[in-house]
């Protein structure tokens, strides 16, 4: 019970300070309303289509080697956590399995996708 | 704790696996030097060798490592024999294709040597979560290779629609090994035979939603109907290669697993009995009829492809040893012809401007007398004729069927395979007797295809004629399996 | 009702309309968020299953990085999810839709009776008795590094190859490459392109 209620605590926490900014600055801001306000924010100038545009793919590469190395990280935590306990062997392997991946990012990079020319 | 964990690991078990990843990983080394790309596919012929040389040495050990998670038995090494030959096969066609096209990438190799040691994870393991992760390293290299020519947009709707449906396989098969870990606790089939002998005792629900969503997850990899549906797209957009490859290797390796899992691990269920056997039944007629009427000759194989692996479902509905064992020779000799038939495509798509119409046929034993005999072999082989291989293969395959009472499969079985010389026919009615519309385009010379078409070619004659050998062979690959 | 059911329910109910909503929003990245939802509910009920790992894991890897890779293939193809999807399925394949839902449906209906009625209740008891630190950091850990060094090594292999397969298909050609390739393309009087897209 009591674990449920710190997350309580935190959820209604959370919740409740965006309610009260949201609140306080209806409260305190200026309401005039006319149609200018609600175009997208394009350093002040008139927007010229739409946010929508279309992303280079190299983002996709990116990002998707961040996932690779999200995944490593996620397994780098119980590694930790098992370290003590297995020690040298447990070593041996993540050197492995870091090697594995770090082979896929050097060839990443040498294939030049990581520049941005 | 330790020490049992030093002491299960055995390089041995896994050393040609070992042996592809390292030489993949020198491929991909190559491709940074400009100079040093063209050793990159004699690099990856190579380590193939190599790796199909440690794969026989694993013949005739019976070993288990790695905490159980890798099984060596002579099953696995004859079907990592099978995966080495089916990925030289192909490695040695897409030379030829891919440098024509300037497409002659180290990559290509890499991908196809990883996707090979997939192959090879999926048969050397008892373990489902093993099982898993070879088929996905085995099919996220096959996705790339599908779209490999990315100019070509037939190409690349390969890729996707492979990749999409393959990711939906995944899908069904990991829950289906959820399903079995949580009703019985284990993923091992060694286990589930021993400690959980559940088929006679309990029918447990769980366990068979779980088989069966495997078996829906690997059905769609060996394209039984009704999971067919993505293969004439992709087989006809991908690179002929890569066709080839698709069509021999993976099939393979989801055999491989089927049989593991169904035939030994899940055990006589007459439920999966009756399943096998409409399985078999629908994949066999479906993919003849569909592919009476196709234009294209790589569509036409597309659905042919369709309609063996229906051959090969018989033995699992079935499910004695004996008719694995027949299995395991039909696949061997379907891998012959059938890598032998996509090496002629091979050929005359080396001439500008082809897409292996059936038209394109036309002439072609007026100018290639050679070439059109060989293609007239595989086709014969195809369909079943004697004295090539690939009557064996069915009359073994019919034969266990009639021997274990399943008579009426066998039937079906000899009718689809009369039905299936039409078409087969047509390729050898087109290239002898019709004449080109136009004036005929020489094929040019190719050393490695040539390599290609003499190896499928003794091997589906070869074997026609001493079919004993190769069927010892795969009966002996049954001794001591799990 | 313990609050324990409570807690159960409402992030069960969650995660399905999360599920539900992101298969039928049209606008393809509201259907990105609603997964994002989903994925926190399901880690919710991961993490109230003793599976504390589990439940980071979803957060860290599928809200943090998998769904931002999401994203960005979402803006790369540029759907606005105003587009025509096609034409309205014919009846044929309407049919056989409802088919398989009823069918899935009716598997349903059989697992929830099996597993309530209790006619088969055969699960085994190969696992044991749930140990106190099942699910924890450290559990996982000791079980992933040795049990499972196989499957773990493998995972590092998958990825590598996803890079690599990743690379060779995103990857522009180089100029150089390019020139090369028309220049071999003339020799042999070949073309590489069947269509080009």
């Amino acid at each position: 019970m009591t674990e449920y209620l710190a997350v309580l605590i935190f959820i209604f926490a959370g919740v409740g300070i965006v309610l009260v900014t949201f609140l306080i600055s209806r409260l305190l801001r200026p309401d005039h309303d006319y149609p200018e306000k609600s175009l997208n924010y394009e350093c002040a100038e008139e927007p010229v289509g739409t946010s929508w545009v279309r992303f280079n793919n190299r983002f996709y590469i990116f990002a998707l080697i961040f996932v690779v190395f999200d995944v490593e990280a996620v397994f780098l935590f119980p590694w930790a956590v098992a370290f003590g306990q297995l020690g040298l062997y447990a070593l041996v392997e993540m050197v492995l399995f870091i090697a594995i991946l770090m082979f896929g990012l050097f060839y990443a990079w040498k294939k030049g996708v990581l520049k941005w020319a | 704790m330790i020490d049992e964990a030093v002491a299960s690991i055995d390089l041995n078990l896994i050393a040609p696996e070992l042996t592809l990843l390292i030489t993949a990983c020198v491929i991909l080394l190559f491709s940074f030097a400009r100079s040093m790309q063209r050793g990159a596919s004699a690099v990856g012929f190579a380590g193939l060798v190599v790796a199909l040389v440690l794969s026989a040495n694993q013949w005739g050990h019976q070993a288990s490592g790695f905490f159980g998670m890798v099984t060596c038995d002579n099953y696995g090494a004859m079907f990592k024999i099978i995966f080495c030959v089916a990925s030289l096969l192909a490695l040695l066609l897409a030379v030829r294709y891919f440098s024509q096209r300037g497409l002659n990438r180290p990559e290509f190799y890499a991908l196809l040597l990883i996707s090979t040691l997939g192959m090879m994870v999926m048969a050397n393991t008892s373990d489902l979560v093993v099982m898993f992760l070879g088929l996905e390293i085995m099919s996220v290299p096959l996705y790339v290779m599908a779209g490999y020519v990315r100019r070509s947009l037939e190409s690349n709707e390969a890729g996707i629609k492979y990749f999409l449906m393959g990711a939906f396989a995944s899908g069904f098969l990991l829950m289906g090994i959820a399903f079995v870990f949580g009703a019985s606790g284990t993923t091992d089939l060694r286990r589930l035979v021993t400690d959980f002998n559940f088929i006679v005792s309990n029918f447990d629900l769980f366990l068979s939603l779980g088989g069966a969503l495997v078996l829906i997850g690997f059905a769609f990899k060996v394209a039984a109907v009704p999971f067919h549906a993505w293969v004439p797209d992709v087989y006809q957009g991908a690179p002929t290669p890569v066709t080839a490859f698709f069509s021999v290797g993976p099939k393979a390796a989801g055999f491989a697993v089927l049989f593991r899992i169904f035939t030994f691990g899940f055990g006589d269920l007459e439920v999966l009995t009756n399943l096998f056997w409409i399985l078999a039944v629908l994949t066999m007629t479906v993919g003849n009829v569909l592919a009476l009427r196709q234009d294209n000759i790589k569509r036409m194989l597309a659905y042919s492809s369709i309609a063996h692996a229906g051959y090969v479902l018989v033995a699992l509905a079935v499910g004695t040893q004996g008719a694995v064992s027949a299995a395991i020779f039909y696949l061997v000799a379907y891998m012959m012809f059938n890598t032998g038939a996509f090496a002629v495509l091979t050929m005359l798509e080396t001439r500008a401007g082809s897409k292996s119409n059936f038209s394109e046929l036309a002439g072609l034993a007026k100018a290639n007398p050679y070439l059109s005999a060989v293609l007239a072999l595989f086709m014969f082989a195809l369909s079943g004729f004697p004295p090539t291989v690939g009557f064996f293969g069915k009359f073994y395959l019919f034969a266990s069927a009639v021997n274990n009472g399943f008579i009426w499969l066998a039937i079906i079985g000899v009718m689809n395979s009369f039905l299936s010389v039409y078409y087969y026919l047509r390729v050898v009615k087109v290239s002898y007797f019709d004449s080109p519309e136009g004036a005929w385009t020489p094929v040019p010379f190719s050393t490695a295809i040539i390599v290609v078409l003499f190896v499928t070619a003794i091997g589906t004659l070869g074997l026609g004629f001493f079919p004993g050998e190769l069927l010892k062979l795969s009966q002996t690959s049954l001794i001591a399996f799990l | 009702m313990t609050l324990d059911v409570a807690i159960f329910f409402i992030s069960a109910i969650v995660a399905v309309f999360g599920a539900t909503m992101m298969i039928t929003v049209r606008n393809p990245v509201a259907s990105v968020l609603y997964l994002l939802v989903s994925f926190a509910a399901q880690a919710v009920l991961f993490i109230q299953l003793g599976a504390l790992f589990l439940g980071v894991v979803l957060i860290i890897v599928y809200v943090g990085a998998i769904l931002v890779l999401f994203l960005f293939v979402v803006m790369l193809l540029n759907l606005r999810g105003g587009e025509d999807l096609g034409q309205p399925s014919r009846p044929m394949s309407r049919f056989s839709k409802y088919l398989i839902g009823a069918l899935l449906l009716v598997e349903l209906v059989f697992v929830i009776r099996g597993s309530a009625g209790g006619t088969d209740q055969t699960v085994t008891g190969m696992m044991g008795p749930v140990v106190e630190t099942f699910g924890s950091v450290q559990d996982v850990g000791m079980l992933l590094f040795t049990t499972y060094l196989y499957p773990f090594e493998l995972t590092g292999v998958l990825l590598l190859v996803a890079i690599v397969g990743a690379v060779v298909i995103a990857k522009r050609e180089t100029e150089r490459e390019a020139a090369q390739k028309k220049q071999l393309v003339e020799e042999r009087g070949h073309s590489s392109e069947e269509k080009v897209s």
